[in-house]
């Protein structure tokens, strides 16, 4: 009962952040809090959730982001057709790293997965068809409502709203199921969830796909907003990062720690952006280091973590990895 | 077989015995700790910068920057292990491979903000000429790294197995508890490891400063190299680092020649995911 007073009064708040706080700047800034949220959580069910860190989730990113802009700048089509086109190329490319290496330790997945990413970067850099170093744009004038190019953020708010809710839906019910149960197992001990029978590879590559599927949804709506993509904005690692960081921060493994973790550091990002210019693009990047050093040293939970260990030490949310 | 393709083998030996040597760092501590260090690439860019400022500030050459080098990342190292590895090492492996990818953030940018995104150089001929040797043209600079690289490497793995604190540290790598029992203190033997590791790192960045483009951003590709390099050599394996060090050195600066510079990163990747995939254990390592 408790829980569902919290979820309305967020979900409250979020409805109506854009009408109260309605300068150009706030919205924008509150679709781009929503946008990082949705590739956060989506990182969440495989990082977070079947604890297999992936460091290079802005592959699934890019694919979706290539898939809409290419939909429209090789097909003349609206970007929207893409994006199933990017979320099954974001499955198979998930499919391809997952297999080998989630029956191994996890350090070589994660290596794997920052591999996979800065060959597919260099590969786009280096493929014409694919506009190279300079990218692929979007529809300058939107030709009509499908092209989803928009000149204010509020209608983008409220996709990304409806979109983010379907994610974090998904995950809850995921965590509620069969699959839910396995994973908590296999991140305690998975050696002690294989002997009592549960399909520790399988269930791991079940997350990585579904994870992959969601984040190429929010590269596709990246792309959208934007009106381009090129290999930094869609493959590069920082993106990555960002993901990462976010869903770390916030707390890794529980249902709203992306979005909190989201809706602390990209205000933080725009204002250093915006009061240290250019220079400020590496100072927001020591933060972000600094950050994550300090999480994965003294609270690997994330902040969420403080509050649901005080509240319910058994939480049903995974506060199992609590050191 | 012309005298282009041996000198353009013998160019990848020289600089694949520096990824040997930076590598081998990355593996002792993979193989002693079972840790990923995620800014290992970066401890080498760190030296590259520190031989950089040697240059710069004093005029010094890399025979004073490669020593000083090496002592200011054994430092940082050792810094490194005891305010965040020793902590994080029991931690979830979330934490493991936040902090150390954190870290390398943290150094990367911290790097680029001081000192800018711009491709830096050392002069051309700060070590020497080039020496032309029964027809092959060598650059001193790149000798220099690629000789001292090897000994180095090899005086690496005989200080692992030859010398008493070389038994300690494998016996801490074994078990820890019972090397406390024989009066080893893991916590010292694990510390030198991190002061070796970030050494080697140290040296190679200042030995390939000399001929390389010094960037902030150079630490991530070499890091991909040190990943590379350890998982075909086997975990833990100084000799397989050397070994796989070298093969990786020539197949990339033979792709480089064959195939055309942009795609020499992408091979060695390809080469690693293959590897992973078919023989996750290396060319050396038991299964």
């Amino acid at each position: 009962m408790r829980r569902l007073i919290w979820l309305s009064v967020v979900a409250a708040i979020a409805i109506a952040y854009p009408l109260l706080l309605s300068s150009p700047f706030q919205q924008r800034l509150g679709a781009l809090v929503l946008l990082y949220a949705i590739a956060a959580s989506a990182w969440n069910i495989v990082g977070g959730y079947a604890g297999q860190v992936s460091v290079g989730h802005v592959v699934f990113f890019g694919c979706g982001a290539y898939a809409a802009m290419g939909s429209y700048a090789k097909f003349g089509l609206s970007p929207l057709f893409g994006v199933p086109g990017g979320i099954v190329i974001a499955v198979g490319l998930a499919a391809i790293i997952g297999v080998p290496t989630l029956r191994l330790s996890g350090h070589y997945f994660s290596m794997a997965t920052i591999a996979v990413a800065e060959t597919m970067r260099l590969i786009v850099t280096n493929t014409d068809w694919l506009g190279a170093a300079v990218g692929l744009s979007g529809p300058t004038v939107p030709r009509n409502i499908f092209d989803l190019s928009f000149l204010s953020s509020l209608p983008y708010y409220y996709l990304f709203l409806v979109i983010l809710a379907v994610t974090l839906f998904i995950t809850w019910w995921m965590t509620n199921s069969r699959m839910g149960f396995y994973l908590r197992a296999i991140k305690d001990s998975e050696r002690a969830a294989r002997s009592l029978g549960a399909p520790a590879s399988r269930t791991k590559l079940y997350a990585y796909m579904l994870s992959a599927a969601f984040t190429s949804v929010a590269g596709a709506l990246y792309a959208m907003m934007f009106g381009f993509v090129d290999p930094e904005s869609g493959l590069g690692i920082l993106i990555s990062v960002k993901i990462l960081i976010m869903a770390a921060l916030g707390g890794a493994g529980l249902l709203f720690g992306p979005l909190v973790g989201a809706a602390i550091l990209v205000p933080l990002e725009e204002i250093s952006n915006s009061w240290l210019g250019g220079r400020g693009a590496g100072l927001t990047f020591v933060l972000y280091g600094a950050i994550i050093v300090l999480i994965a040293r003294f609270q690997p939970g994330g902040l969420l973590s403080l509050f649901t260990r005080r509240r319910k030490p058994t939480s049903d949310t995974g506060a199992s990895h609590a050191p | 077989m012309s005298f282009v393709l041996v000198q353009v083998i013998v160019g990848g030996l020289l600089l694949g015995a520096v990824y040997a040597l930076f590598s081998s760092g990355l593996t002792l501590v993979w193989g002693m700790m079972n840790i990923v260090n995620f800014a290992h690439g970066d401890f080498v860019m760190l030296g590259m910068y520190v031989a950089y400022v040697v240059y710069t500030l004093m005029g010094g050459g890399p025979i004073l920057g490669a020593p000083l080098a090496t002592l200011v990342l054994a430092t940082v190292g050792v810094v490194v292990y005891f305010a965040l590895i020793r902590d994080i090492m029991k931690g979830p492996m979330l934490a493991q491979i936040l902090g150390t990818f954190g870290l390398a953030l943290l150094l990367r940018y911290s790097v680029f903000w001081w000192f800018g995104a711009n491709f830096l150089s050392m002069p051309q001929n700060i070590v020497g000429g080039t020496y032309g040797f029964a027809g092959l043209r060598i650059e001193a600079s790149r000798l220099l790294a690629g000789v001292v690289a090897l000994l180095v490497t090899l005086g690496l793995h005989l200080l692992l197995t030859r010398t008493s604190l070389g038994s300690k540290m494998l016996a801490v790598a074994e078990d820890q508890t019972a090397a406390q029992l024989m009066g080893i203190r893991p916590d010292a033997m694990q510390a030198i490891a991190w002061a070796i590791a970030a050494g080697a790192t140290g040296l190679a960045g200042a030995l390939i400063a000399n001929f390389f483009y010094i960037v902030p951003t150079v630490g991530e590709t070499l890091g991909i190299v040190a990943f590379v390099t350890v998982s075909l050599g086997g975990f833990g394996s100084v000799p397989g680092a050397l070994v796989a060090g070298l093969l990786i050195g020539v197949i990339e600066s033979l792709s480089g020649y064959l195939i055309g510079a942009v795609y020499k990163d992408i091979i060695v990747y390809v080469m690693f995911l293959l590897f992973l995939w078919f023989r996750p254990q290396g060319l050396m390592g038991k299964t």
